[in-house]
């Protein structure tokens, strides 16, 4: 491959790839209707441009070069990360916001071992990214040739799939596939790891014909008459019934549905953490987040309720607590796409597996109104709200600033300034807990968090990720100081690429969330959680990006105001309170409503005498 | 329990450790697994039996079914079917002691399949009982039993399916039952052994 004499910057090269696509690119895609020889190489990004893939984020390596060589001639554009697990968060942030395929690019060895943990976390929270690894020759394979992993071994159980593909010729048919199983039923990432020789060997490309077989739902969904007819029946008889939405009803765009169900036979909706936005937090039915830090009222609504009816959600130990305690008095409906998950953790009553929306359109015609002689949830639902006792003050909005700076503060006022409209990106830890508690999410796609995997680090580049998706929104990083540090050489990144995200650090000097186990569970033994950290604005500094340290309540305001309207980056490092806990907390082995409550005394609970 | 389950998976490099890596996840030991070609091109048969829950049936069933390159499962449970497997054991045996090998075969309905001066080798397939009990009873003469190797268990179900139409028969064995009387009433044959 010869040596490109002019060497581009990567602004200029970028450009020239989206403003006009030069004659090679225009090539490109013609090829996409006329079969024509290419190299596997070429092949990689004619298949990926013919998928509609825009943007990539990526690292190369010698396994890889021959594909990186190609890549000018695509209209693809690539960030440079600068960290392979940075790019499968990028390309997991971009999936979450945009609901189309992430795609991910690293060489051999130590660029594809990098990669795991962001396609675990998408494992995990059934995110569809396609990551591409380059691999030695087909020839050497096998030999521990220099950069020489098992990619493929190695992620098989944290992939939805992977291939080896050692043949030009079979790379557009895989490719092509790839993306089928990543988006498709259950979505999940998935691996293409592409020999050397594979990139540089020629093969016909024909796009059309490497076509996937048409997709096959898992043969064991089923949704039948009887099913729906004793689920309809089941809630028409219900006297206290709790929807549980989960990560599904975005996924398979049931929103309206199951707003439908709910304000149809008025049953309170509970979330979990990857369902938020599937429902809006400001809806009269909307109970909040479930499980391990979920409000009193939602996990004890859960735990007296008489029907439980699952929407796309898999019962984790998270929202579970204790299973042999949970939910005794319901009856369980679960609505799911994946049939591995029926009775897994709980057993349920009834299953319907299918698409929820699909099956939610089946079965909401036989759920009447309440003037249709459907059920009269008033009762249910005055006494939840009267279980929500003086928890319901905690309307932050008009708390005394006592001087000092609680993160649900910074929650709050963000959500207040962004109108709930804004992405927000959160890490792992207390600060994600509080974002959950109190930034409340009215649309789809408007959180992006590690759940099933509860990655820290993930929040950075998740959001470069996002913002890259969604151009036209405003991104907000939620991270903590711990998580941060993890994955904070992405900096880099945002400014190479001339990214506007905002980034808000929830500095509390500890691993608070580990520090709150502690505290709670083993006698205050703060063993490796105190955390020193480089002061934050001038890291940011030193990568070109302004920044502000917020110590006071009465700053959080202006200092927000400054982030969103700098035209570039902007890092808010919020100096809270150090030793603050997340209530309520049910702690792991527990039941739902054995759970530890807010201290009486705390400064976040509205007292008559603050008014 | 135990439970036995038919997959037919695609005939590529690297399918068994999907599928082995598939009870390995959900800590469940596989007690044997036989794989080899089957009527359909391109695609390999499994029979996998293993020691779970009684629930764990239908988990297994459908998590194999994720998996990309598995194209059918079935449960077999106690569905009318055979099971065969098949033995290959060497016998220290002179010419002066062999005949009560022989003996021993004729009745088992083994086959002597190689003889030396020092040894033979006896061929056995059947039901899993049937087999034990024959080794058990090599086994009475200490040190005589030199080698041992055993399939595993084969397993088909009685009667005319196709394997595509087992799956389309779906979960329930009741079910499967039900519908395979309707489907073929004058092949569901009764027990024939
Ligand atoms: C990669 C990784 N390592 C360790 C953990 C365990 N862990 C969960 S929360 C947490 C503390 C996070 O601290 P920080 O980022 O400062 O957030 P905070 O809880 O203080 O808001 C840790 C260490 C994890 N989730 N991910
Ligand atoms: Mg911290």
């Amino acid at each position: 491959m010869g040596h490109k004499g002019n060497a581009k910057t990567k602004e200029n090269a970028s450009n020239a790839n989206a403003a006009a696509p030069n004659a090679d690119a225009a090539d490109a895609n013609a090829h996409l209707n006329t079969p024509t020889r290419l190299t596997g190489a070429e092949i990689l990004w004619a298949t990926l441009a013919g998928e509609g893939v825009t943007d990539v984020f990526g690292y190369p390596g010698g396994a890889i070069l021959p594909a990186y060589d190609a890549l000018r001639k695509f209209p693809v554009k690539h960030v440079l990360v600068r960290h392979e697990q940075g790019a499968a968060h990028m390309a997991d942030g971009y999936a979450r916001a945009s609901g189309k395929v992430g795609v991910a690019v690293a060489t051999s060895g130590p660029g594809a071992t990098n990669l795991v943990t962001g396609i675990a976390t998408a494992m995990l929270d059934s995110i569809p990214i396609v990551c591409i690894t380059g691999n030695v020759s087909s020839k050497v394979l096998g030999t521990d040739a220099f950069q020489e992993v098992d990619i493929t071994g190695i992620t098989l159980p944290v992939t939805k799939h992977n291939f080896l593909v050692n043949k030009a010729e079979d790379l557009a048919k895989v490719l092509r596939h790839a993306f089928q199983i990543a988006k498709s039923g259950r979505p999940g990432p998935v691996l293409v790891d592409i020999t050397k020789d594979a990139q540089q060997a020629s093969a016909i490309f024909d796009f059309e014909a490497a076509k996937p077989r048409p997709y096959q739902p898992h043969p064991m969904l089923r949704v039948e008459e009887s099913g729906l007819a004793e689920a309809a029946e089941l809630i028409r008889n219900s006297k206290r019934p709790v929807i549980l939405a989960g990560h599904g009803v975005m996924d398979s765009g049931a929103m309206e549905q199951v707003r439908t169900l709910a304000e149809r036979a008025q049953i309170p909706v509970g979330l979990t953490l990857l369902g938020i936005g599937g429902f809006p937090m400001s809806h009269p039915l909307c109970l909040g987040m479930m499980g391990m830090h979920g409000e009193s009222w939602v996990n004890h609504a859960i735990q007296e309720a008489d029907l439980l009816i699952a929407c796309g959600m898999r019962f984790d130990d998270r929202v579970t607590g204790k299973l042999t305690d949970y939910a005794m008095k319901a009856k369980k409906i679960h609505i799911e796409v994946d049939p591995a998950e029926i009775n897994k953790n709980v057993k349920v009553d009834v299953a319907l597996v299918g698409d929820l929306r699909e099956v939610l359109e089946q079965l909401l015609p036989r759920i009447g109104t309440r003037n249709q002689g459907g059920r009269d949830g008033s009762v249910w639902l005055k006494t939840i709200e009267a279980s929500k006792g003086a928890v319901t003050v905690r309307d932050i909005k008009n708390l005394p600033d006592l001087g000092h700076l609680y993160a649900a503060h910074v929650m709050h006022d963000l959500w207040r300034m962004t109108a709930g409209d804004a992405i927000i990106v959160t890490d792992v830890g207390q600060h994600q807990m509080w974002e959950a508690q109190y930034y409340k999410h009215e649309k789809p796609r408007t959180l992006i968090t590690s759940g099933g995997l509860g990655t820290m680090g993930f929040a950075l580049p998740a959001a470069i990720g996002a913002k890259i998706a969604c151009p036209e929104k405003e991104v907000w990083v939620i991270a903590g100081d711990g998580g941060f540090q993890m994955t904070a050489a992405e900096l880099a990144t945002i400014v190479q690429e001339k990214i506007k995200i905002n980034i808000a650090v929830i500095n509390n000097g500890y691993l608070g969330m580990v520090r709150q186990w502690q505290e709670f569970f083993y006698e205050r033994n703060y063993e490796a959680t105190p955390l020193v950290s480089p002061d934050f604005v001038k890291l940011a500094d030193a990568h070109g990006i302004p920044g502000r340290a917020v110590r006071k309540r009465s700053e959080v305001e202006a200092a927000v105001n400054e982030a969103r309207s700098s035209t570039r980056a902007f890092l808010l490092n919020f100096m809270v309170e150090k030793e603050d806990s997340v209530y309520p907390m049910i702690p792991a082995g527990s039941a739902l409503h054995e759970m530890i409550r807010r201290p009486e005394q705390d400064p976040l609970e509205e007292t008559a005498e603050d008014k | 329990m135990l439970h036995t389950f038919v997959a037919y998976v695609e005939d590529l490099p690297g399918v068994l450790t999907r599928v082995a890596s598939l009870f390995r996840r959900l800590n469940i030991n596989i007690i044997s697994l036989t794989v080899g070609r089957s009527e359909r091109a391109g695609l390999s048969r499994m029979t996998i039996v293993a020691e779970a829950s009684a629930e764990a049936g239908h988990r297994i069933r459908a998590s194999l079914f994720k998996l990309e390159n598995v194209v059918d499962v079935d449960d077999i449970a106690q569905a009318p079917s055979v099971t065969r497997e098949l033995a290959l054991i060497k016998i220290a045996a002179t010419p002066q002691n062999r005949g009560q090998i022989f003996d021993l075969a004729e009745v088992f309905r083994a086959r002597i399949v190689d003889l030396t001066s020092e040894s033979l080798i006896i061929e056995m397939t059947g039901v899993e009982s049937k087999i034990e009990g024959l080794i058990e009873i090599l086994r009475e003469d200490e040190g005589r039993v030199l080698e041992l190797c055993r399939s595993g268990k084969m397993t088909m179900r009685r009667g005319h399916h196709l394997s595509s139409v087992v799956r389309a028969m779906g979960v329930s064995e009741a079910e499967s039952a039900e519908r395979e009387a309707e489907l073929a009433p004058d092949i569901v044959t009764g027990e024939v052994e």
